[in-house]
């Protein structure tokens, strides 16, 4: 049977890390890019004509916002997706070290 | 109480040990490690010394113990640690540890010996080997050729196999069949060719396999030569340049069938000593694995045996040869443990006379002992970086423990950042047991682990003063509701201009919080989070920073003054009150305390409508020092020049309090002390001698004698060490306090490049319109992490711990702390047990 394990424990423990940290904060972005913060006003990529070409204001903005929030979910998504195969890796790497010993 | 605030009061105290039961006591002090011997004997040397023979002993089986573990070493089987701590042998018991470990150093001696010489004749055998199957092949290839094409050979005029030649031309060629290492080869051949002029024919086949060399263990390649040559000259030359070579020469005999033959009794006895050399390494590894398991406690005990004897030699032996006199240094706290061990001693060996301890008045410094715990333990090394305290005198540590995080953090303020140093801290704090057994190697995994609590600490200050800059990852967060609105600015009734033509034709507009309704309050805590995108946002945020650092910095040092005066008291110097600490304080505050009221006056006295014409404190504070107030538009307050000009004069009177009456009046106390004692008659003094109390109280100590003299008062010295202690201390008040400006320079340095961290890297991934936008975010924020985590929390982290060490070590402790003690450094077996030896 072909082995699942590609990676070492370090390299998954740091996966699962990054991962975690990573769901965090990209959710929690994905939240305030939703809730159309202010202080997020920067990240946002609106150029002069959103402004001046909106029909109801501030509605071609607050798509923007949406768009990127939803971004940050999807990478939040992802996120979860490489947690999950680094505690697989974790769990692989666990069996490893009881077969060898 | 008050154990952490002072070293712990030390005594020392002379131990009457008997003979018989001495070597037991010591043992059972070195367990508990509560006293520091000293050396009885310092004149005598190593080899004059009573146990040097045991100490010989032991170092003798410990050295037999090393040669063990390097065996098991190289043989790849792990030592079984238990992380059991063995008592101390009795000195009986030496004789049969030696016994055994001789038995055991020579029996693995003798294996390897025979082992050795095993390998070296399956070498042997196997070149031997290699050469008989690959002339085979030369030979072989030899009558081929022959065969094939005798026209060729004829011409060459080289026949190969002698055999053979001898039909054709009556020539008889000799011939060496050896092995070489590969490496060897070319230059080998190129000499063979120099020195016999042409006249050899080299043949050489490599050997796959790499051979195993028995004296050094390494693989090496080697290959199979034959060199045919004719006549006894060239014959001789070869085998001098095989010689040269390090070529091994084996007889190969000339006819194929003695060739087969010998082939075939060569095989039998490779296969024999194969076996052989198998139950040879199985008997190696049996003694070894039985080894493994029990050379730790070995160590152990051998290590302790020698620790004991090592003691013992620094003590003292009593004329009759009856008992031992040590001389230790003990906390008093911890005096009825170490009675009881000695008791403990006393009844193992079997003795019936107990041991002393007999406290001893010294007039000798002691050694400077601070108790800690896993938790201080951290802290108590950051200031013993800097000098160990003086014996009793304020220990900066507990101070430490909350200011060192703060200072730290006020540089190191973000919330994300001190979340995630936080969560580092945590796994380390709370798996703490299982990577202590873990017993990691890694020096500077150790150091971090070390300083667990110290990071835990600094980790959860950094939240805090996260929350009050209201940073996190360079970003604000808006709980409560910015006080600041926009809105009123459009309203002309209360005041407002803006127009939207006026928005059409700016790029940069200001809100005026003069105007009602603009500014509806301060934020509940910490920074209100609009400042996050104004473009003023720096200039408001250093104004803060600053006035927040001076504060900061003011009140760290009026505290290490402070604690002065409690060093002061304690050591019952009422002089260095009223001429130290007094002047000292009151320079300060009338100069920087006064500093950090106006930082807070003006906070309090300006509104947002009045804020336009608040006066500049940098310049206020410079003009004070100029006397200069002609211009009315830069007073603060009615009645500063006043003040101001009395704080001055106060700061500066105090400079000649700890410049010149210090001294003058420390003179005049050497001189009443003098003539304490003597009487005049008619202007000539006349001492009566010393009291008899005050004399040879402790004349048996011997090396207190030599120290209990006073020191001759110079008043030179003094002078110039107090002048130089005044100018250090008045010159440092202003240095020290524009130093504590790097908690602003330092937190201006980590939001600033936090914000480029953000604006770089994840800022690219979020300005994207469409779904493309999501993969660039996940790949860019694992970058952004990687940065986070490298840049932010260990590079900014480790300077600022460094900014906040200094302003520590320097800013801090020069005003109160001497740290010119040393260690008091317990005899212990801890270090021993945990495996660390060093000698």
């Amino acid at each position: 049977m072909p082995s699942l394990l590609f990676c070492g424990p370090k390299m998954a423990a740091c996966g699962i890390v990054i991962s975690i940290w990573g769901v965090i904060m990209l959710g929690m972005l994905g939240i305030f890019f939703s809730a159309k913060s202010a202080v997020l006003i920067e990240d946002v990529p609106f150029t002069e004509e959103d402004i001046r070409n909106d029909k109801s204001p501030p509605q071609a903005i607050y798509g923007l916002y949406n768009q990127v929030g939803i971004n940050c979910f999807i990478a939040a998504a992802v996120y979860v997706a490489v947690g999950a195969v680094s505690l697989c890796q974790v769990r692989l790497n666990k069996r490893q070290e009881y077969m060898v010993t | 109480m008050g154990d952490l605030f002072r070293s712990e009061e030390m005594t020392l105290a002379q131990l009457f040990l008997q003979s018989e039961a001495a070597y037991c006591c010591v043992s059972e002090l070195g367990e508990i490690g509560m006293v520091q011997f000293r050396d009885l004997n310092p004149d005598v040397n190593v080899f004059q010394r009573k146990f040097v023979n045991e100490v010989r002993r032991c170092e003798e089986m410990d050295r037999k113990l090393r040669f063990v573990e390097k065996e098991i070493k190289r043989a790849n089987i792990a030592v079984i640690d238990t992380g059991e701590n063995p008592e101390v042998p009795f000195p009986r018991d030496m004789i049969d540890m030696e016994a055994t470990f001789e038995k055991l150093e020579n029996e693995l001696k003798e294996i390897n010996t025979n082992q050795e010489a095993l390998k070296k004749n399956f070498l042997e055998l196997t070149e031997l080997k290699h050469i008989l199957r690959r002339t085979q092949q030369f030979f072989d290839e030899g009558f081929l050729v022959q065969m094939e094409d005798p026209s060729l050979l004829e011409e060459s005029n080289i026949p190969l196999e002698p055999t053979e030649a001898n039909r054709g031309v009556p020539l008889r060629l000799g011939f060496v069949a050896g092995v070489i290492g590969r490496e060897r080869i070319p230059t080998f051949e190129r000499m063979l060719w120099r020195v016999c002029r042409g006249n050899v024919f080299l043949r050489q086949a490599d050997i796959e396999d790499p051979l195993e060399d028995p004296s050094s263990g390494d693989q090496v390649y080697k290959s199979v030569f034959i060199i045919f040559f004719q006549g006894d000259q060239l014959k001789n030359r070869v085998k001098k340049i095989c010689e040269g070579f390090r070529a091994s020469l084996y007889p190969c005999p000339e006819t194929p069938q003695e060739r087969k033959e010998m082939a075939a009794g060569v095989n039998a006895r490779i296969d024999d000593l194969q076996m052989v050399l198998n139950q040879t390494e199985d008997h190696r590894q049996r003694v070894l694995q039985a080894a493994a398991k029990t050379v730790r406690v070995w160590f152990i005990k051998v290590r302790k045996m020698k620790a004991i004897y090592h003691t013992l030699n620094l003590c003292n032996i009593d004329v009759t040869q009856k008992c031992l006199i040590a001389e230790v240094w003990c906390p008093i706290s911890d005096l009825d443990s170490i009675q009881f061990a000695l008791r403990r001693g006393t009844e193992k060996s079997g003795s019936t006379v107990p041991s002393i301890l007999n406290r001893m008045q010294t007039k000798q410094t002691p050694p400077t002992y601070n108790k800690t715990n896993k938790f201080t333990s951290g802290f108590q090394n950051i200031v013993d970086a800097y000098g160990v305290g003086s014996y009793r005198e304020i220990n900066p540590a507990p101070y430490t423990i909350i200011t060192f995080p703060f200072l730290f953090a006020v540089m190191f303020g973000d919330l994300g950042h001190g979340v995630l140093m936080t969560c580092a801290a945590l796994y380390l704090v709370l798996r703490e047991t299982r990577l202590i057994a873990q017993k990691n190697d890694n020096e500077i995994f150790g150091m971090v682990f070390a300083g667990r609590y110290i990071i835990l600490l600094m980790g959860l200050f950094s939240i805090y003063t996260g929350i009050i800059y209201n940073d996190c990852f360079s970003k604000s967060l808006n709980v409560f509701g910015s006080g600041w609105s926009v809105r009123p600015m459009f309203d002309v009734r209360v005041g407002g201009n803006w127009t939207f033509t006026v928005l059409e034709e700016n790029k940069l507009l200001q809100l005026d919080p003069a105007v009602e309704g603009v500014f509806k309050g301060p934020y509940p805590i910490g920074i209100d989070p609009i400042w996050n995108i104004a473009s003023n946002k720096l200039t408001f945020l250093n104004s803060f920073k600053m006035k927040m650092s001076v504060v900061l910095g003011v009140i760290h040092m009026l505290f290490g003054i402070t604690l002065s005066l409690f060093n002061h008291l304690y050591f019952k110097k009422p002089l260095n009150i009223y001429l130290g600490f007094i002047p000292e304080i009151v320079f300060m505050t009338s100069l920087f305390g006064y500093l950090g009221l106006l930082v807070f006056y003006k906070w309090l006295a300006y509104d947002a409508r009045t804020s336009r014409g608040a006066p500049s404190l940098l310049i206020a504070f410079i003009n004070m020092f100029l006397f200069s107030y002609s211009d009315p538009s830069t007073q603060l307050y009615t009645g500063q020049k006043v003040i101001q000009s009395l704080l001055v004069v106060i700061a500066l009177a105090c400079v000649p309090c700890m410049l010149i009456v210090k001294p003058l009046i420390l003179r005049r106390q050497y001189l009443w002390r003098k003539n304490l004692g003597t009487q005049n008659f008619g202007g000539i003094r006349v001492g009566n001698g010393p009291t008899e109390d005050e004399a040879g109280i402790i004349e048996h100590d011997q090396l207190a004698l030599n120290t209990d003299e006073e020191p001759e008062f110079n008043f030179g010295d003094v002078a110039v060490i107090q002048a130089i202690h005044t100018i250090e201390y008045c010159l440092g008040c202003i240095s020290n306090t524009a130093s504590y400006l790097r908690l602003w320079a330092l937190s201006l340095a980590h939001a600033q490049l936090s914000e480029v961290l953000w604006t770089m890297v994840l800022h690219i991934g979020l300005s994207s319109t469409n779904f493309a936008g999501a993969p660039v975010v996940f790949i860019l924020f694992a970058a952004f992490a990687v940065l986070t985590v490298c840049i932010l929390l260990i590079m900014e982290g480790l300077s600022a711990f460094l900014h906040a060490l200094r302003l520590h070590w320097v800013e801090f402790q020069n005003k109160f702390y001497t740290g010119q003690g040393f260690k008091f450094l317990p005899f212990t077996f801890d270090s021993i047990s945990e495996g660390k030896y060093d000698d």
